[in-house]
């Protein structure tokens, strides 16, 4: 093959992402000047850092010797409120999160119905859990019931979201055949859809079940109740010792779960 | 063709489908089935065909034009009739379209779906007679001993044959079968060919089948309708689809292979199937074939 050709060998390199060298460039450059000016003007004091590090030393001590004893009972109570907590408002945006997530998928539902499941959706989405639980301690008062209302809520825009993207991906000849039989709506759902995202909507179940008992926690700091509450009392009153016990059951918890409904997953499919 | 109204089992007067792109899928069919007939459909990709039978059972919504089956104009029928009249039309698909992490018997007995509430189905509390019969006509097609396997632990073959029990349990009047061996081997091709047109007889259904491989469609059907371009370019009997038939329907091509083919295999045909060893010959010959049409 060589021999006979005469033409210089043809070179061949991957094509830019940017065709344009210039506009690559003028890019590439802006990027790092922005970047050189964003670091510039952050205002960074470092003798205040410097004493900020004895008490991070003491709170990282603290860790050294967790104090599980002293306040076990508050401990213990907050931690049932919080696992009651994130419990139930997982089966009930499990509840709700089916027939919006129904409602959601574009290729099952009319387009009213869609537009309307959708924006419940996005609204859950826009706000983070800490916002809508201020606003229903603002509304229900302090306590594990707004805490539970919140997290049910934030469960709708999580669950409904990934169950109406994934009903949206299913394979719909197998749909189309159980439609063909004659079957009702939802027998159509019961036979066509739901074996097709079953396993879906557990595994996205128990990973919620997790997300919902570590926000139980953050929600807590704004009086939503549970384990947050014992925490944001326990460093109010600088008890890093029981604080730091508090965090190790939570990440202890958030390990056990996670490890498990790694496990059913898996056993799922 | 059939001049006895009262022997039609399927009828499409005017059928048009347009989409909502603009294509003409279909353009003002006319056809006639009667009762019992099996009825090949052939014709190129994009021919319409699949539309075509999907617009009988209204998968998909005819334009214009109707559709009856029997006495009965289907596409006049509100969303509830509908349903019932989808119970006398068995389906059968390419790809097989099983619920595939239903099982086997759970698959063959939502061919009763139109038969049972919401929640029999819902808890699997199917009446006796549908179960007896599901055990029936999975011994019929040879998959007695699979009930409970998963639908995708099963071969192309044998999902095709759980598709074909799940079409007859419907109790139907006639089968739409689209491109029922599109993704079988040649021997299993032949072999689902042969058991859907023995239960059309056995049973007296009519059928449309929508198939590309020609040969195939002439060894088992009585007639075939060729589909071109969303109209009819040829009706008639298997064996007159000559060569200026076949580039009439799918345009200039050399189909002396096709044609001669056909002929010789209609001699090996019948012994070749049960016998493992013998299909060594004529497999190379229908793999060629497969190519060309």
């Amino acid at each position: 093959m060589s021999a006979s050709h005469t033409t210089a060998p043809r070179r061949w390199k991957r094509p830019p992402l940017i065709k344009n060298p210039r506009l690559r460039w003028a890019l590439g450059l802006g990027a790092a000047i922005y970047l050189a000016v964003a670091v510039g003007t952050l205002e960074i004091n470092w003798s205040r850092i410097y004493e900020g590090l004895d008490r991070g030393l003491v709170f990282v001590i603290a860790f050294t010797e967790p104090d599980f004893v002293q306040r076990w009972d508050d401990i213990r109570d907050g931690l049932a409120e919080s696992l009651t907590m994130a419990l139930t408002s997982t089966v009930i945006g499990i509840l709700l999160s089916v027939p919006i997530g129904l409602g959601a998928a574009r290729n099952i539902a009319p387009l009213p119905v869609y537009l309307v499941c959708r924006a419940i959706v996005a609204i859950s989405r826009s706000f983070q859990e800490v916002i809508i639980a201020i606003f229903f301690v603002a509304m229900f008062g302090f306590g594990p019931l707004a805490g539970m209302i919140t997290l049910s809520f934030a469960t709708i825009g999580f669950l409904a979201k990934l169950l109406a993207e994934d009903i949206e991906d299913i394979n719909a000849s197998q749909a189309e055949a159980v439609r063909a039989t004659g079957a009702r709506w939802l027998q159509w759902i019961n036979y066509g859809i739901q074996p097709q995202v079953m396993p879906r909507l557990i595994g996205l179940s128990l990973y919620r079940l997790d997300i919902n008992f570590r926000e139980s926690a953050v929600v807590g700091i704004v009086g939503a109740g549970g384990i947050g509450a014992t925490l944001n009392t326990a460093f109010d009153r600088y008890d890093f010792d029981i604080a730091a016990a508090i965090i190790i059951i939570i990440i202890a918890i958030v390990m056990i779960a996670e490890y498990s409904s790694g496990l059913i997953r898996a056993r799922l499919q | 063709m059939v001049e006895d109204r009262g022997s039609r089992m399927l009828s499409l007067e005017g059928l048009v489908k347009r989409y909502k792109t603009g294509d003409r899928a279909l353009n003002g069919i006319d056809l006639e089935v009667p009762k019992g007939q099996v009825m090949a459909l052939i014709g190129p990709s994009g021919a319409g065909k699949s539309t075509l039978i999907r617009c009988i059972n209204r998968l998909v919504e005819p334009t214009s034009g109707r559709v009856f089956l029997e006495e009965e104009d289907l596409t006049r029928l509100g969303q509830g009739a509908l349903r019932l009249a989808r119970r006398r039309m068995g389906m059968i698909f390419q790809e097989f379209a099983l619920v595939e992490r239903l099982t086997v018997m759970e698959n063959v007995l939502s061919g009763r779906l139109g038969y049972v509430g919401f929640w029999s189905s819902y808890f699997r509390r199917f009446p006796q007679d549908a179960i007896d019969e599901a055990f029936r006509l999975l011994e019929r097609v040879g998959l007695d001993q699979m009930v409970d396997k998963r639908a995708d632990e099963l071969s192309g073959g044998q999902r095709q044959r759980v598709g074909i029990a799940r079409a007859l349990i419907q109790d139907p009047a006639m089968l739409l079968v689209d491109e029922p061996t599109a993704s079988l081997d040649p021997k299993t091709s032949r072999q689902i060919m042969r058991l859907i047109c023995e239960l059309c007889e056995e049973r007296g259904l009519a059928a449309i089948i929508n198939i590309h491989d020609v040969a195939l469609a002439q060894m088992f059907v009585q007639r075939v309708v060729g589909l071109r371009l969303g109209e009819i370019v040829y009706d008639g009997p298997p064996d007159e689809l000559t060569a200026a038939v076949l580039t009439e329907i799918y345009g200039e091509e050399d189909w002396s292979a096709t044609i001669r083919k056909v002929t010789d295999e209609e001699e090996v045909a019948d012994d070749a199937d049960d016998d493992e060893t013998s299909h060594a010959a004529p497999e190379p010959d229908r793999e060629h074939m497969a190519g060309i049409t």
